[in-house]
């Protein structure tokens, strides 16, 4: 990508006091320390990438800028001046700004009334009603500064996640911001839409802009930024220019340990395709919804792993959505050894289906609820005794101790604790382990490791390879690329609701895959 | 973040069981200021009249569980009482007389609250209507139904002569006590270890979430409803039964108490939390509260605004104590 443009190393970078620096921060929770002397600073007119596992403290890092949080000791400094923000009036004065993951636009508003919210341009002569005119004006420059071509006027809802990242960087530029937080912006963008957001950080950089950039994807922090902080366990454990660090280097890094790879090796290797017993495991024929699938058909057989690739609104989640009983079909059939499946997700949970969704927060979790209480939701029926469907509570405590144990859920966490408590990894692991007391035999996985460290994803891959050894079939749907060939079987690909492309393991080539999820179709 | 709360004292409202001390403390301090107060006859009064409001908060826990709210209790309450006076009434009931008049009537009078219920129910489960608004107007409705009804048939609001049979429970505070709290523990047993009530703290905490993991979700919203209106019908039965008349206009001013004691027990507005203990002793510090004010002599007014700014207290703590548990 366009990672290669030289940064502006002029200007008297060495005499200039740094954007933002963080000089000996500690911060705890009640005695349990979450930075340990935290020391680093970003330059203007620099992209500083910032990686570590969910829980290394990253997020306490931004809080601790956007003033939601009060460091115990030490000194933030913003271009050398000390800085102790009590809210978020006070990062917006000093000129930082923050684009997060869940984006904070009100999608029923238009353009311009979301880039000026804070502060609307007042009609002449200090009257307080808002100057439609001047408002219009203003926001078009800002959407020609990130390559907007909207109408200020079109609201918010009617654009494409991508474009509401780059809204949300036009927002930030609209406040003289002079230090962006990007906190995993790329999570729900296509390849395209992120591209283009590399393209405008790039050119935000050549304008002396500091950036500081959250993210997992360690090939894009390796490709796009200029130097990087590695935080393990609240303490940096490595910092310096990207062109020092490799992938593998910044894995051992954030783990602590040598990963040898990312992906498990299956042991036994997956029964070839030919000598699979004849009846699917689960059998699409024509599955057609208009707006969202077009006439999909596939078998699923026990003991496969299926990948699901294609761009962000290309149908896999729909599909999902339609496979689990969640949306209607208007027309096809989805059988399950050789019987119709139907009804709503309560019939399909008792015909072997599960379903860990892309949401894990708003589909996944209740979280509020205790982990005990999350991990044991699927299979409360099969606990319940009749007639008034009295509780085996013992008989639950003991599934669930069963399940936390085989997941490895990390050991500080009780079970009654608020699952809202626990890191992303920890998060999905309950949600992983809820289905896993069921025994599904067919096994919907919508990005399941999106947001997830490195250490946690790997232990969610073997447990899907333990599931498909058991002789369950898997269907997993995932944006990258990378994890699917290194996981599956056989690989279907999706563009615009319909099937694209197949790819049996042996022929899996990134770049065709990725043809067939833009172009025309290649197979 | 609120620094001037000091945090042991945090910890302690951040653990909704906290709520069981409250009535405890309020009655020390009630017995040591208030002369006359810390008497056999006087306590088992202040029981004997929070009973009603027992039976009707312990429904609305389980709707509040399930991140919803019943308003239309009170309606329930008087249709409920009309519909049973019309019953059994030995001035105008349909049945005066006969033996069979007071089971039928009891009948009746459970049936009209689960039917107000289903109707809630249906219509905020599977019409997707806000359940303050559907409640809401039904309580217009129902309010209005019962005085027309009592209008027509007895050109009054009251009914009297209620039989002998049903006026026992009045009349006997040991029995009614029975009833109340054998409803009470029954519910609590059912949220604490069936399966239903699980599905109700699971709709309560993520209905997207639920429904995916295979919980009913519209049936469980619809029998929170159906429960809630009998409970509400249960407590009409005791109220009736100790005033021996049938009117529209019993249980009118109990709405703020209900929602009052489940929220100052402990049950979260935003769903997913509650427990009938808490909510139980929530009904205690109400009836405590009323009592002992009104032993100093306090005017009505002063106790119905002293009431409700413990309520918006209650209400407050709620909200904090998620961002309190959120900080630990």
């Amino acid at each position: 990508m366009k990672g290669d443009t030289t940064p502006p190393t002029s200007g008297g970078r060495e005499t200039r006091p740094p954007a933002v620096s963080f000089e000996d921060i500690e911060k705890g929770f009640f005695g349990v320390p979450v930075l340990k002397r935290v020391r680093f600073s970003a330059q203007a007119g620099r992209i500083t990438g910032l990686v570590g596992e969910n829980g290394a403290g990253k997020s306490t890092l931004m809080n601790l800028l956007g003033g939601n949080l009060q460091p115990d000791s030490g000194q933030l400094r913003v271009n050398g001046s000390p800085y102790a923000p009590r809210g978020s009036g006070d990062a917006r004065a000093a000129g930082i700004a923050f684009v997060h993951q869940e984006l904070n636009l009100f999608p029923n508003l238009s353009i311009a009334e979301n880039l000026f919210l804070t502060e609307f341009p007042r009609a002449a002569g200090g009257l307080p009603w808002i100057d439609r005119r001047k408002l219009r004006d203003r926001a078009r420059h800002l959407l020609d500064q990130v390559d907007l071509a909207h109408d200020p006027d079109t609201p918010v809802e009617r654009l494409p996640p991508g474009e509401r990242q780059l809204l949300e960087i036009a927002r930030a530029l609209g406040a003289q911001a002079h230090l962006l937080l990007l906190d995993e912006p790329t999570t729900s963008l296509s390849v395209r839409e992120c591209a283009r957001l590399f393209d405008l950080m790039h050119r935000l950089r050549t304008r002396g802009i500091a950036m500081v950039y959250i993210s997992h994807a360690l090939g894009d922090v390796l490709n796009h930024c200029d130097d990087l902080v590695i935080l393990r366990d609240g303490e940096v454990v490595g910092r310096g220019p990207a062109a020092e660090f490799t992938q593998e280097r910044l894995v051992s890094l954030m783990v602590g340990r040598e990963l040898n790879q990312l992906y498990p090796v299956r042991t036994p290797p997956p029964v070839p395709a030919d000598s699979r017993p004849r009846e699917p495991l689960l059998d699409v024929r024509g599955i057609t919804q208009p707006g969202r699938v077009r006439d999909i058909s596939f078998r699923l057989a026990p003991g496969e792993i299926l990948g699901v690739a294609g761009l962000m609104g290309a149908g896999r989640s729909e599909l999902a959505r339609i496979l689990f009983g969640l949306d209607p079909h208007a027309s096809g059939e989805i059988r399950v050894e050789g019987r119709p499946l139907e009804g709503g997700p309560r019939r399909r949970i008792r015909e072997g289906l599960a379903f860990l969704t892309e949401d894990r927060r708003h589909e996944g979790l209740c979280l509020e609820a205790s982990v005990a209480d999350n991990l044991a939701l699927v299979t409360l029926g099969q606990h319940a005794r009749t007639p008034v469907r009295w509780l085996d509570l013992p008989g639950i405590g003991t599934a669930v101790a069963r399940i936390r144990d085989a997941l490895q859920v990390s050991t500080r966490v009780t079970d009654a604790q608020p699952v809202r408590t626990l890191s992303g990894g920890n998060q999905q692991k309950v949600v992983l382990g809820k289905w896993l007391l069921s025994e599904p035999r067919i096994l919907i996985l919508d990005e399941p490791t999106r947001g997830i460290d490195v250490g946690a994803r790997f232990e969610i891959y073997q447990w899907i390879h333990r599931l498909a050894d058991r002789g369950s079939g898997i269907l997993v749907i995932s944006s990258e690329i990378e994890e699917l060939i290194g996981l599956c079987d056989r690989i279907l690909v999706m563009r615009q609701g319909e099937l694209s492309g197949e790819f049996p393991r042996g022929e899996f080539n990134r770049e065709q895959i990725l043809a067939a999820a833009l172009h025309t179709s290649t197979s | 973040m609120n620094p001037a709360v000091p945090v042991p004292l945090r910890r302690l409202s951040a653990d909704a069981r906290a709520a069981i001390l409250l009535p405890l403390v309020l009655f020390l301090l009630l017995a040591a200021f208030t002369p006359g107060f810390a008497t056999a006859g006087n306590l088992g009064n202040l029981v004997v009249a929070g009973l009603p409001l027992l039976v009707l908060a312990t429904g609305q826990t389980v709707v509040l569980i399930t991140g919803g709210i019943d308003l239309s209790v009170t309606a329930v309450i008087g249709l409920t009482s009309v519909l049973g006076a019309l019953v059994m009434s030995g001035d105008a009931g349909w049945l005066r007389g006969s033996p069979a008049a007071t089971p039928v009537a009891l009948a009746v009078m459970l049936g009209t609250g689960a039917t107000v219920g289903l109707l809630n129910g249906s219509c905020i489960a599977w019409l997707r209507m806000p359940a303050f608004m559907v409640t809401l107007t039904t309580t217009l409705f129902m309010g209005g139904l019962a005085v027309w009804l009592a209008q027509r048939q007895v050109h009054a609001e009251s009914i009297y002569n209620l039989p002998a049979a049903f006026l026992l429970l009045g009349n006997r505070p040991g029995l009614a006590a029975g009833v109340a709290i054998a409803a009470a523990a029954a519910t609590h047993l059912l949220l604490t270890r069936t399966l239903l009530g699980r599905w109700f703290q699971a709709v309560g905490y993520n209905p997207r979430t639920a429904l995916i993991s295979g919980v009913p979700v519209g049936g469980t919203v619809v029998t929170a409803y159906v429960l809630s209106g009998m409970m509400a019908s249960l407590t009409s039965i005791l109220i009736t039964a100790r005033l021996e008349t049938g009117s529209p206009s019993h249980g009118r001013t109990l709405l703020l108490d209900v929602i009052g004691a489940a929220v100052i027990g402990g049950t979260s507005l935003f769903g997913g939390k509650g427990t009938v203990p808490g909510t139980a002793a929530g009904v205690l510090f109400l009836a405590l509260l009323s009592n002992g004010l009104n032993q100093l002599n306090l005017s009505d007014f002063f106790i119905t605004m002293v009431k409700g700014a413990v309520i918006l207290m209650a209400a407050l703590l709620d909200v904090r104590r998620n961002r309190w548990a959120r900080e630990s």
